[in-house]
């Protein structure tokens, strides 16, 4: 758990202290066992638990086995991750290669 | 409650998927290609949706076949509204499942790229509803907006590559629309994917009047129309003008139908037009056209006929009242059906819209005659060149129902000859009747020829054509020296003629009579010479009679004397006597 603590950006430092302290609710949506969605599940998995550890809550969905859920929950693009909470809600698409891009959507690195 | 479409010449070749859509299986010949993606793209505004969605509608309740609809633009709610005003009721279907709406919602906002992904959920997504519902067509509405939605366009474009493969390797017979591009005919190039079947929608204002149009740009494996057709919105759902346009091989009957007008059929071989044919009336103003199309409904009224009525100057009631000052009393077809009159401004709509709310009546009212009086108020702004096709279409509809139709049009002065005027139209008609005014001797008549008569034979001679409180007859105009007179001049010179021949009557009989006085004359002039031959010749026989008395009384004499002197009578004395 990284406090910082500096003066001045009040507001801002709130915002962060309560990301870091917040529970994450994150859903993975992937098709069937293709390529991209192994990817998708290593790569959010290896995420989690060095950033997340101990206050996240994933749930991999496997779309070809529940299809109806594609429309409830506008997935379009395979594989999707949502984050649901905290808000504001945001959608992550493809194998999550790319850490620091998501690290950002998280609200867990700071936009230098 | 499956309806068969028979449209006249399917060919052998693709299968199809019936649309439903008033005049587009006509000019496809049939539908869209079944179980293959139909691109139908088109500006904003155009229609695009509304033919999606009829097309789906009338797959699902009158062909058996149902289709999902998937919008990326507009949500489910909005497009159910929107779609009431055509009398479609989607929630009802999607209850019946047979339809199934889908709202593909994508924020740009929430969105974050991390590496490679694909399509697969919108394929999922897409599978299940058509899974669900046994769908036979489907409807990508604005797959576009996906471009605006996720940055990765080349992932998007493999992806929308294998979708379109996809709903083929399923046969589903889909309608993919898009918005038109500057360049190209969508904004992404998306008929580099769909190459089967494209439909382009157009909407243009002219003169102030909005009209959509479609055209069939590319149909692989199929003959189809390559015009533009008008198209309406209407209440009843899309209408897409014209209904048959593609062939002329129209029913031509030998039917022959009286104008209601004796004199007039006379001049057309005795018998009146052919049923289904088309009869074109010009003139210039009050030459009596719309008095002979009312005459011409009146009579397809009392032979128990249906007739419709197009009215572009006069009012339903102003028609009728003007028409009963001329004995033609219309008003009681009306109240008893067979009858109806449509009035209204020429500049209301465009021509096409016209020409579709005529089809949309006709069909409805099934009529035998129809009359558009006049067609020329229509044409007034619209070029010829647009006239043309559109008139040509309409009548072709109209033949094809063997309706007859009489259209009036005003002779707008302008060519040497009022022929000239109608050089456009005019040879679409198979009858052609020219109303004329002739102006001379202080007083205007009206007169009437047959121009033209396909298919019989008919009168070349000028008729004289009156309106009287009695109705309309036609009567013979004279025609003496070089010069044809009507009216009062007719009058004045028939009246001439007539003291003519009554004045030549009279100096005959003189003249007979002068002959048989002059022939008794004679008579009694030879009478009086034969008296005087006969009184003559008894003259003459006096004489001779009193020659010869005297003769012998000298004879005797000298005899005697003879006899008395005792000598003989000699040769001399006879002699003597004989001379």
């Amino acid at each position: 758990m990284k406090k910082r603590a500096r003066a001045g950006h009040s507001i801002q430092t709130f915002e962060k202290a309560t990301a870091a302290t917040a529970h994450y609710v994150l859903r993975l949506y992937v098709t069937g066992s293709t390529p991209n969605s192994n990817r998708a599940i290593a790569n959010v998995r290896k995420i989690c638990e060095e950033h997340l550890l101990g206050k996240y809550d994933l749930e991999v969905v496997d779309l070809s086995l529940h299809p109806t859920l594609a429309q409830g929950e506008q997935i379009l693009a395979a594989p999707t991750l949502i984050k649901k909470l905290p808000l504001p809600l945001r959608r992550f698409i493809g194998d999550m290669s790319q850490t620091e891009c998501i690290l950002l959507g998280l609200d867990l690195r700071k936009v230098d | 409650m499956e309806k068969t479409i028979q449209p006249t010449d399917v060919q052998p070749g693709i299968p199809k998927a019936p649309t439903g859509i008033e005049g587009l299986d006509e000019i496809t010949c049939g539908g869209l290609p079944a179980g293959r993606p139909t691109l139908v793209c088109g500006e904003a505004g155009c229609g695009k949706t509304m033919l999606a969605m009829e097309f789906l509608v009338r797959g699902a309740t009158e062909f058996g076949e149902p289709g999902v609809f998937m919008m990326f633009e507009e949500n489910a709610s909005d497009l159910t509204a929107n779609v009431r005003s055509l009398g479609f009721d989607l929630a009802k279907l999607e209850r019946k499942k047979q339809i199934r709406l889908d709202f593909v919602h994508i924020e740009r906002r929430e969105i974050q790229e991390t590496g490679e992904y694909d399509l697969e959920g919108l394929f999922i997504r897409l599978g299940h509803a058509i899974d669900t519902i046994g769908a036979k067509r489907v409807v990508l509405d604005t797959i576009e907006a996906l471009f605006a939605g996720l940055p990765n366009h080349a992932i998007l474009r493999s992806e929308l590559r294998r979708l379109f493969r996809w709903l083929k390797d399923r046969g589903m017979t889909a309608v993919i629309t898009g918005e038109r591009g500057e360049h190209s005919l969508t904004r992404f190039g998306l008929e580099e994917y769909v190459a089967d079947c494209v439909l382009v929608l157009d909407q243009r204002v002219q003169e102030q009047i909005s009209t959509r149009r479609l055209r069939v740009l590319k149909y692989r494996g199929s003959v189809h129309g390559t015009n533009e057709y008008p198209f309406l919105i209407g209440a009843r759902g899309l209408s897409v003008m014209p209904i048959t346009s593609l062939q002329l091989n129209h029913k031509a009957s030998a039917d022959r139908i009286l104008t209601g007008i004796v004199r007039l059929d006379e001049m057309l071989g005795g018998k009146g037009v052919y049923r289904g044919s088309s009869v074109l009336v010009t003139g210039s103003s009050g030459t009596g056209k719309s008095s002979l199309a009312a005459k011409f409904i009146d009579a397809a009224c009392r032979r128990g006929e249906r007739a419709l009525v197009f009215a572009y100057e006069e009012s339903p009631a102003q028609l009728l009242r003007n028409m009963r000052s001329i004995g033609i009393h219309l008003g009681p077809w009306v109240a008893k059906g067979l009858l109806q009159i449509h009035s209204s401004r020429p500049t209301m709509q465009g021509l096409e819209e016209h020409l579709v709310v005529m089809h949309d009546l006709v069909r409805a009212f099934q009529p035998s005659v129809m009359v558009v009086d006049p067609i020329s108020n229509l044409t007034l702004d619209s070029r010829e060149t647009e006239v043309k096709p559109m008139l040509m279409r309409l009548i072709d509809f109209l033949k094809q129902q063997q309706i007859t139709s009489l259209f009036t049009s005003l002779a707008i002065g302008g060519g040497p000859t009022p022929e000239d005027s109608q050089l456009g139209v005019s040879s679409l008609m198979d009858t052609w009747l020219l109303l004329r005014n002739v102006e001379f001797n202080g007083e205007r008549n009206r007169t009437i020829y047959v121009l033209k008569s396909r298919g019989m034979a008919h009168s070349n001679q000028v008729r004289e054509f009156i309106l009287s409180d009695k109705g309309i007859d036609l009567v013979d105009v004279y025609l003496g020296g070089d010069r044809v007179l009507t009216g009062t001049a007719r009058a004045a010179q028939e009246a001439q003629e007539r003291a003519a021949t009554e004045l030549r009557v009279r100096d005959h009989r003189r003249k007979v009579e002068q002959l048989t006085s002059k022939r008794r004359a004679i008579d009694a002039q030879i009478a009086a010479l034969h008296a005087q031959a006969e009184s003559e010749t008894a003259e003459v026989d006096f004489a001779i009679a009193q020659e010869t008395l005297q003769a012998e009384t000298s004879q005797s004499n000298i005899m005697a004397m003879a006899r008395m002197r005792g000598g003989r009578i000699g040769d001399n004395g006879r002699t003597k006597g004989k001379q």
